[in-house]
């Protein structure tokens, strides 16, 4: 497939693979902040060609993995609202709230609906004039362009019945509290490709600045992720510490200035945001300016806003900071599993634990992680 | 993945709760239910078979195989209910898919097909133009495969109690051979065959949706595969190998992926397939890729998986290459002893990994 299969081929794989292990022995922990990442090294097993002494950390970039368990609860009471319907990208209708998740909600009689983009959603309550279409909107500057062009959209075409439940977040906050956390010891970031592609790499700069480590912004194909994880090492080799572009065949240095304006004419930060896992972040998430406040469905239904502890026997905190590995969880594969999930980080396909779990329960990836911590 | 495989203490643990008898926790049923993946297998072993289980029953297979008397031929019974949505789609409709969904789940016995019933439930306000269209496609699908329907039921609901038409058919099929197929049969060295692209009807049915506005030429695969089963059969009693197909299975709903992984579990063996042999339109390919989906999961209606002897297995590929619904068949892998139960691919990137069963649903409704 043209574009596809170019990044797929293992004779180079096997080159690049042998390439970084020329470079050094010397252990290093390399963290993919975007859960396409994780879910891209467990599906090509990425893992088995990397030698043994380069440890991926799959870090917090799945957005449904960092809902927290409230606002899940929050999305699930606007569903049951009566004339509402709810409409989610697919992977959120999967995640447990603290008494169901929406797909119950739905199998109890609310209605909700998949959608592949809020444009859809838009359709729907345009389709359905006497109902209220509220779009759960969540993800990094990924997919939040996309729900700001569709608020502008709505009110452009003055379409009343829709709005929008904001559980936008962003990834600059994040990435500096993991690189604040004291437990973490990373030696480069393999950085995220699609949030890239709308905030550029210049932002990711305070990185190697502030914090000496390199970050490496990569492709999703396999061998995106091979050649970033070649460009790390090479950096930490040759003693650099920089931003390097992998994806430059769709990242640009500055980003794509309409989908920031759109984003910035649309959103504002929040003064806090809570992540699951990793608590409250100040200004990592963001909700609709007053100027929009017609669509936003917080201001429109009254949510609970509850903030509910995540389960105790859930470690997904620390799984998502990369400092359990998920067969470190007490509960994994036994108890929390893709299809009785307790964790998010089981329920999302770019989830650590779901892509572990469905990808690689082998246990060379559980077997080498305890040879290295022997070592 | 070999015979030296070692499991660690993780991998017991989580196989051992893979391997829990399934129980149904969930208070309602949802869609996961019907997608043919892990919930579909906890309803079915979980309640289905715990109050209507008898020896026939409890084998699951996709039809149950039985002797009146023992001086006539066994006997392959099955049914099936058709729910696809949209009902018109890019190479057949839901009757043509009746009647050859049936007719595969006899033939994957071994049988050959002989009588079909047709039960309809139609909702309030369907056109009788489509219903004529769909008729037309069920006598046609029959005509070609060389059965009957011979009976059937009608019933009308209000409108919304269900989406235009469900047609369930039920078929039974003689087995004139001494041949036992079953999916607890496979064993160490033995190959695993698909008789051609995969992902073919689950794709076009998506596109079908005029959800997500893409173009293909892609359709539907469905179609009768009595014929390609009994070349098959016939190549094995040329080769004086009449056991040979330990199993055969039309991988429909959770695709290749599932059914691979419910003969791993019967026959209690490790399947190992190549990602680069399986083979996959570019078209579905493309769309899979669009969508993040795997066509190891879409659906199939013209396809079949079968667990042959190695010994046998480039003749019985060799045969079926000249069947038009096996002209794209290939083997794609191989059964290992260890570890049990488990489906593995080595990916065409050079990695391995583990192809598990689906989880929740993939694409809705789509068979």
């Amino acid at each position: 497939m043209k574009f596809i299969d170019e990044y797929r081929q293992s004779d180079l794989a096997r080159t690049l693979a042998g390439k970084i292990a020329e470079m050094t022995s010397r252990p290093l922990k390399l963290m993919e902040v975007c859960g396409g990442h994780t879910h891209t090294i467990f599906k090509y097993g990425i893992e088995d060609l990397l030698p043994p002494n380069i440890e991926m950390i799959h870090g917090p970039g799945c957005p449904v993995c960092v809902i927290p368990m409230g606002r899940t609860d929050d999305a699930i009471t606007l569903a049951r609202e009566p004339g509402v319907i709810f409409t989610t990208y697919g992977d959120a209708m999967r995640v447990p709230g603290s008494k169901m998740s929406l797909l119950d909600a739905k199998a109890a009689g609310a209605d909700v609906r998949m959608v592949y983009s809020p444009l859809d959603a838009l359709k729907i309550a345009k389709k359905t004039p006497d109902r209220h279409v509220i779009f759960f909107a969540l993800g990094f500057e990924t997919t939040s362009p996309s729900t700001a062009m569709t608020v502008l959209q709505a009110a452009k075409e003055g379409v009343e019945n829709f709005g929008v439940f904001c559980n936008h977040i962003t990834i600059l906050p994040a990435l500096k509290a993991m690189l604040d956390s004291p437990d973490l010891q990373l030696d480069g970031f393999v950085g995220p490709g699609h949030v890239s592609t709308i905030i550029g790499t210049r932002p990711y700069e305070f990185v190697p600045r502030e914090y000496g480590k390199p970050l490496v912004v990569s492709g999703f194909e396999p061998l995106d992720i091979l050649q970033s994880v070649y460009m790390i090492v090479k950096q930490v080799v040759e003693g650099r510490a920089e931003v390097e572009n992998q994806y430059g065949r769709v990242v640009p240095r500055d980003g794509n200035q309409r989908a920031l304006e759109a984003l910035f004419e649309v959103f504002e930060p929040r003064d806090f945001f809570e992540w699951r896992g990793l608590g409250s972040i100040a200004h990592s998430g963001m909700k609709l300016r007053p100027k929009y406040a017609a669509y936003d469905a917080e201001l429109k239904f009254s949510v609970p806003g509850l903030r509910v502890a995540d389960p105790k026997a859930c470690q997904c905190g620390e799984i998502l900071k990369g400092v359990k590995k998920p067969w470190e969880c007490k509960v994994f594969g036994t108890a929390c599993t893709p299809e009785t999930p307790i964790g998010s980080c089981m329920v999302s396909s770019e989830g650590a634990c779901a892509a572990y779990y469905n990808f690689g329960r082998l246990s060379k990836v559980a077997e080498r992680s305890a040879a290295n911590a022997r070592a | 993945m070999t015979e030296q495989f070692t499991p660690s203490p993780l991998f017991t643990r989580v196989e051992r709760a893979r391997r829990r008898k399934p129980r149904v926790r969930d208070e309602f049923i949802t869609l996961a239910h019907g997608s043919g993946g892990k919930a579909m297998r906890e309803l079915v072993e979980g309640l289905f078979l715990e109050y209507l289980r008898n020896p026939l029953l409890e084998k699951l297979e996709d039809q149950a195989v039985f002797q009146v008397n023992s001086s006539l031929p066994r006997l392959a019974f099955t049914t099936d209910s058709y729910v696809v949505t949209p009902i018109f789609f890019p190479g057949g409709d839901i009757g043509e898919l009746a009647v050859n969904g049936t007719i595969n789940d006899l033939a994957m016995s071994g049988a050959r097909p002989l009588y079909l019933s047709a039960g309809f439930i139609l909702e309030e306000g369907f056109p009788v133009e489509d219903l004529k269209r769909i008729l037309v496609s069920m006598r046609d699908a029959a005509h070609e495969a060389g059965v009957e329907i011979v009976t059937g039921d009608t019933k009308v609901v209000q409108k919304g109690s269900a989406d235009k038409i469900f047609i369930n058919t039920s078929g039974i099929g003689v087995i004139e051979h001494s041949v036992s197929l079953s999916a607890s049969a496979a064993r160490a060295g033995d190959k695993v065959i698909v008789s051609g692209t995969i992902g073919d009807h689950g794709t076009t049915i998506l596109i079908a949706r005029g959800d997500l506005e893409l173009e293909t030429d892609i359709g539907s695969d469905t179609a009768p595969l009595h014929l390609l089963v009994a070349d098959m059969l016939s190549e094995t009693a040329r080769l004086g190998a009449p056991d040979a197909i330990r199993c055969m299975r039309d991988p429909t709903r959770g695709g290749v992926a599932t059914t691979l992984n419910e003969i791993a579990l019967s026959s209690e063996v490790c399947i190992q397939i190549h990602e680069d042999r399986i083979p996959v339109r570019e078209e579905v390919k493309g769309a899979c890729e669009i969508l993040g989906l795997d066509p190891l999961y879409v659906a199939n209606e013209g396809k079949l998986i079968a667990l042959v002897s190695g010994e046998v297995a480039e003749a019985i590929v060799g045969r079926m290459r000249q069947n038009p619904y096996g002209h794209d068949a290939c083997i794609i892998g191989e059964v290992k002893p260890e570890p049990q139960g488990i489906v593995t691919m080595v990916t065409g990137f050079g990695g391995s990994r583990i192809v598990d069963m689906l989880v929740g649903e993939q694409l809705p409704r789509i068979c």
